[in-house]
């Protein structure tokens, strides 16, 4: 069975001030089994995460629907957790008590809510920094602890927009590996958005490459590489090959959306 | 001096000390030097020497007691039903859409102009000194408190709303933490406000208090005590300024770096 469905979704933008309407998004139809990881790989501007908004339920389609589990998506909940590319963690909760929010807003109870952080602590690797404030830890630490804030909340499906965009090179490594421990540990089904080539074959099980602006998915390509995965197999020749393969379909996409916007201007 | 470049924290209070010194002197020189009448300005000793004479025997304590005590009773009336109502307005766009055209409209009313019509109907008494602060107060606050919340990151909200907060939980536990450092400056800004209109207040129709002080003094020409009057409201405005902005980095820690 799949745990989502997304069907002939699509996403218009009306004109602003009789302008022309944004198309970011065409019919689109997808379905991920439970425990899937898929990755969606696409250019700047490729409605990958007007995608992901749509399935988080922020943002509504403007024809097709979602269903996840059986049931349609008509609004955020707390049953598909998202982790944005921005620094979202609540500045004026501690490193605890931003894994626990989801918790709280479920009324779980105090003890419970400790135990779920303190056993998150421990898989992000930052035991010991729980009464720090957001302001005080590195952008990695900061992304860590909101890949913890939406799973330890238990959500169906994992949602995660760019979450890694703005670390840098070696910080990202480090993050990647990380959430695949937790997935390979978990296996929660995931849809995580990026525009980087090696992430999204490193991660995924499968990628979809989304065309430039009206976007659509162009490719889907199967990543049969082995768990765990161990950062090695980032120079592997199955990784080189599969890595040859999405630079060549992304290119034509990047030079598309690199003319529709000289296009535009 | 660079653009921008930072001073070391010694610096910083002694260039502010000297700024005061400069002005103590420059009174002084015109005063004493007999430039000036001194009967249109006072020299710093004889204002001291007056404000002394008011403290000591003609129970200016009191009036400066009254007075605060009006200021933080107006303007804790007004931040009880501005900062609720802003909070609101913030939050629910229908509300704010209802409101806030008629509260920028009454924003501008001066609260001064309303003396006349609060002494008829509320007479000479506290209540009416306590209305003119109210009215003073009350819209800056409520605008001023709905911006700061309709300001709140909205990735923030979206994030709580994929946490499984419902709305309630967006307002008290996103919303109301979140722009709660800007309320409170805010207050205190709002606060300094508020002084202004107390005096105007008692300036008008009072028996007591620190602008009643200042307009019995103009009619004995006595500048000493006019000037100790005014020094007196600067010297409370920044003790509680710095009260503002110390309980903020108190409450707000996480604010800060």
């Amino acid at each position: 069975m799949s745990a989502l469905v997304i069907e002939n979704v699509s996403r218009i933008f009306p004109g602003v001030r009789r302008g022309a309407a944004t198309r970011a998004l065409e019919p689109t139809s997808l379905e991920v089994p439970d425990n899937d990881f898929v990755t969606i790989l696409g250019p700047s501007g490729c409605g990958k995460s007007t995608l992901l908004r749509l399935v988080a339920g922020l943002d509504r389609p403007t024809t097709g629907r979602i269903i996840l589990n059986g049931k349609p998506v008509i609004g955020p909940g707390p049953d598909r957790g998202m982790v944005f590319q921005s620094y979202t963690l609540f500045p004026w909760l501690t490193v605890a008590d931003n894994i626990a929010f989801g918790l709280r807003e479920k009324g779980v109870a105090k003890e419970q809510r400790g135990d779920a952080v303190r056993e998150w602590l421990g898989r992000i690797g930052l035991t010991g920094f729980e009464h720090h404030y957001p302001k005080q830890l590195s952008g990695g630490m900061q992304q860590r602890t909101a890949i913890a804030r939406a799973l330890a909340n238990e959500p169906a499906i994992l949602l995660l927009d760019e979450p890694f965009g703005a670390l840098d090179n070696q910080t990202r490594a480090l993050m990647q590996e990380l959430l695949l421990r937790v997935w390979e540990r978990e296996r929660k089904t995931v849809l995580f958005v990026t525009h980087d080539i090696e992430e999204a074959i490193f991660l995924g099980s499968r990628v979809l490459v989304m065309t430039a602006r009206p976007g659509r998915i162009k490719a889907e390509v199967t990543v049969d590489l082995p768990h765990p995965r161990h950062y090695t197999i980032k120079t592997s020749p199955e990784f080189s090959a599969l890595k040859a393969r999405l630079t060549e379909e992304i290119r034509v996409e990047a030079v598309l959306a690199a003319e529709n916007a000289a296009g535009a201007a | 001096m660079k653009p921008l470049a930072p001073i070391s924290p010694t610096a910083r209070v002694a260039l502010g000390i000297l700024f005061f010194v400069l002005f103590v002197a420059a009174w002084s020189f015109a005063t004493l030097g007999g430039y000036v009448s001194k009967t249109f300005l006072a020299d710093p000793l004889t204002m001291v020497e007056e404000g002394y004479d008011l403290l000591t025997k003609h129970g200016f304590l009191r009036d400066i007691g009254i007075t605060i005590w009006r200021v933080l009773g107006g303007f804790t009336l007004a931040a009880l039903v501005a900062v609720p109502l802003g909070i609101t307005m913030g939050a629910y766009k229908p509300i704010e859409a209802f409101l806030e055209p008629f509260v920028s409209f009454a924003r501008y009313l001066p609260a001064s102009a309303f003396i006349p019509l609060l002494i008829l109907w509320a007479g000479l008494g506290e209540l009416q000194k306590l209305l003119v602060i109210f009215i003073g107060s009350v819209f800056q606050l409520v605008l001023m408190v709905a911006v700061a919340v309709a300001g709140v990151r909205r990735d923030l909200v979206e994030a709580a709303m994929t946490l499984g907060a419902r709305d309630r939980g967006i307002i008290a536990r996103v919303l109301i933490p979140a722009s709660a450092p800007d309320i409170a400056e805010i207050l205190r800004l709002v606060l300094g406000w508020a002084w202004t209109y107390v005096i105007v207040a008692e300036l008008i129709g009072s028996s007591s208090g620190i602008g009643h002080m200042i307009i019995d003094s103009q009619a004995l020409l006595a500048t000493g005590q006019i000037i100790f009057g005014i020094i007196v409201i600067g010297i409370i405005g920044l003790i509680s300024d710095f009260l503002f902005k110390w309980a903020n980095r108190r409450l707000f820690p996480w604010s800060l770096a």
